[in-house]
């Protein structure tokens, strides 16, 4: 039996694939230790999935190498399968058959018996809050109740290692902390999790390691902290009054963030990794005698992220552009 | 909906790590699979019987209009053109119930349920067999509705029992075979409704151009020929021959080497297009 030694769960390098004129991958590295979850962070298009069908194998890559328990996703894709689960994009259920029926059904194609197929499939469904909807055809399910039987569905088979492709895209905030929760206490009890979402929020909130992924490459790489560090978690703004007051602002700014801001027009904004300087930016520019007409300090969102790993501006659909930024 | 998350799987979902794992599925686990997924069609019958109304209620109504509006035309009385156009009208509706596999086969493609059962480690051909296995249930419940129908209005066998089981065998193996050319137009089509828009643009002018509805000699020369080279005309006259005389052996013979020259064609050629829409 191959086994890793290096005790890696997922191991993916130089992953390259085309679809016709595009590249979706363009030499992905990827690398999740055993029990940990790796975030992979990136907007639309920029090649998640594409990885994520890889390593599921459900797609072959046109080169690079990739092994999933130590079993290579070409060769041996039938022991990979029995190693993962599975939850894409979209609820992938029956919608004509009902939530235990859709369990069950995996069950009975994981070679389970009618009585085992039928026990997991209450169980999981308990466990996954959907007792009372188990009976109804999921046709009639919420966006939220079906993500959670989709998960339940591929947590059947019991797998080693979890797959999860945008598991809350779409999902009320409500739904998404629901899920979150779900996600946490199965990674307590040891799955491996490859997580892909463009939001940072969520990989910060459930990833041991992120890899920041822009048009078919890792642009970044490391622990939600490291990457906050680099990118600078959150922004400040600054506005003087008085034009003449802008060489101030920019040198206090400048000195308390430890790098140069940005300047325009009258608008200074520089990423700021710890936020508790914030009052000492106010002390300090009142001491010099400036009048502000605006001070803001925001999370940077996934679009400032990228816009300090890549220098230009994520591509995604759902911008959270904030008031004040520069445009 | 309210739900309160009390979520912590109550038993470990991880399975001991070191399991045995196989290193294939075996053809009977395959088969197996294969029913399973075929159950999962039965069942959501079972949920919505209307479906089988649906397509039940287009097969009686052919019946009916097809006789009594043309076979005083066709036939000088509509009981003689019952008689000659009942066993074409069986082969036409075995043909449209085929374009269940390629709906049923896209509904799966662009919902995502596809992929989850390619993910599993099951055999890669269940879910294709499984899905034409379905069919096969939907094939025969078809079978013998048209055929009932025809008898209640006086249509009568006349080569007993052997024969007609042989006409159910044989439209069964076409179906079989017929379905790869479903699926092709499954894996093309963007959404389940194109499937049955496309499938009934190529099934309506196959089976009208043949001799399921109208005899032979009343066409022009050059129309003959091509209701001739129709193998639609081929299966219609092996299964007429099978429900009313004695057995063409030739048109029988001929039926099976176009299921298998069918086959030879659409199922490379569904495996190719299904790569490229990968």
């Amino acid at each position: 039996m191959p086994s890793d030694p290096s005790d890696l769960a997922i191991k993916a390098e130089g992953l390259v694939k085309h679809f016709g004129e595009t590249t979706a991958l363009d030499g992905v590295d990827l690398a999740v230790p055993t029990g940990t979850v790796l975030g992979v962070l990136g907007p639309n298009g920029a090649g998640k999935t594409t990885a994520v069908r890889i390593l599921g194998t459900l797609l072959k890559p046109d080169a690079g190498h990739a092994t999933v328990g130590g079993y290579d996703v070409l060769r041996q894709a039938h022991q990979v399968r029995q190693l993962i689960g599975l939850t894409g994009q979209y609820a992938a259920v029956d919608e004509k058959l009902t939530g235990a029926e859709n369990l069950l059904l995996i069950g009975r194609l994981l070679g389970l018996s009618r009585a085992e197929s039928k026990q997991r499939a209450r169980q999981l469904l308990a466990d996954f809050s959907l007792t009372n909807a188990g009976n109804r055809a999921t046709e009639t399910y919420s966006g939220g109740m079906r993500r959670r039987l989709d998960l339940a569905a591929s947590l059947v088979g019991r797998p080693r290692m979890l797959y999860l492709d945008e598991p809350t895209t779409g999902l009320d905030p409500r739904a998404r902390a629901e899920l979150w929760a779900l996600i946490r206490s199965l990674v307590e009890r040891g799955v491996t999790v490859l997580l892909t979402t463009q939001y940072l929020e969520e990989a910060d909130e459930l990833a041991d390691e992120i890899a920041v992924i822009d048009k078919g490459r890792v642009i970044a790489n490391g622990s939600p902290e490291q990457l906050k560090a680099t990118t600078g978690t959150q922004l400040l703004a600054v506005r003087p009054q008085d034009p003449a007051m802008l060489g101030t602002v920019v040198s206090v700014v400048g000195e308390l963030a430890r790098t140069a801001p940005d300047v325009d027009g009258q608008l200074v904004t520089a990423p700021l990794s710890d936020p508790a300087v914030l009052p000492t930016v106010v002390r300090r520019l009142d001491d010099a005698g400036v009048v502000v007409t605006e001070l803001t300090l925001r999370k940077s969102s996934l679009d400032e992220v990228f816009l300090s790993l890549t220098g230009e501006p994520a591509e995604h659909d759902d911008a959270q552009y904030a008031e004040g930024i520069p445009a | 909906m309210t739900t309160t998350m009390t979520v912590a799987p109550s038993e470990p979902d991880v399975e001991p790590e070191h399991r045995e794992l196989e290193p294939r599925v075996g053809l009977t686990t395959g088969i197996r699979q294969s029913f399973t997924l075929a159950w999962r069609t039965v069942v959501q019958v079972r949920h919505n019987p209307w479906e089988l109304g649906d397509f039940s209620i287009q097969p009686i109504m052919f019946v009916l209009m097809f006789t009594f509006m043309f076979g005083g035309a066709i036939a000088g009385d509509w009981q003689s053109y019952l008689t000659y156009m009942l066993p074409g009208m069986i082969v036409m509706n075995m043909l449209f119930v085929t374009l269940y596999v390629g709906q049923g086969l896209n509904t799966d493609l662009t919902k995502g349920v596809f992929d989850r059962l390619r993910s599993l480690p099951i055999a890669r051909w269940s879910p294709l067999a499984g899905r034409i296995l379905a069919d096969q249930v939907k094939q025969a419940w078809s079978i013998v509705l048209v055929l009932a129908v025809g008898m209640i209005l006086g249509f009568r066998l006349g080569n007993g029992v052997t024969g007609l089981l042989g006409a159910v065998a044989l439209l069964l193996v076409f179906a079989l075979a017929f379905s790869w050319v479903s699926v092709v137009v499954g894996l093309i089509a963007k959404d389940p409704e194109r499937v049955q828009i496309y499938g009934m643009t190529v099934l309506f002018p196959v089976t009208f151009v043949s001799n399921v509805f109208v005899p032979v000699d009343t066409l022009p020369d050059w129309l003959q020929t091509v209701v001739d080279a129709n193998p639609v005309s081929t299966i219609a006259d092996a299964v007429r021959s099978l429900l009313l005389t004695n057995p063409d052996g030739a048109a029988i013979g001929q039926t099976l080497v176009a299921a298998a020259v069918i086959v030879a064609v659409f199922a490379p050629l569904s495996v190719l297009v299904f790569k490229r829409r990968l």
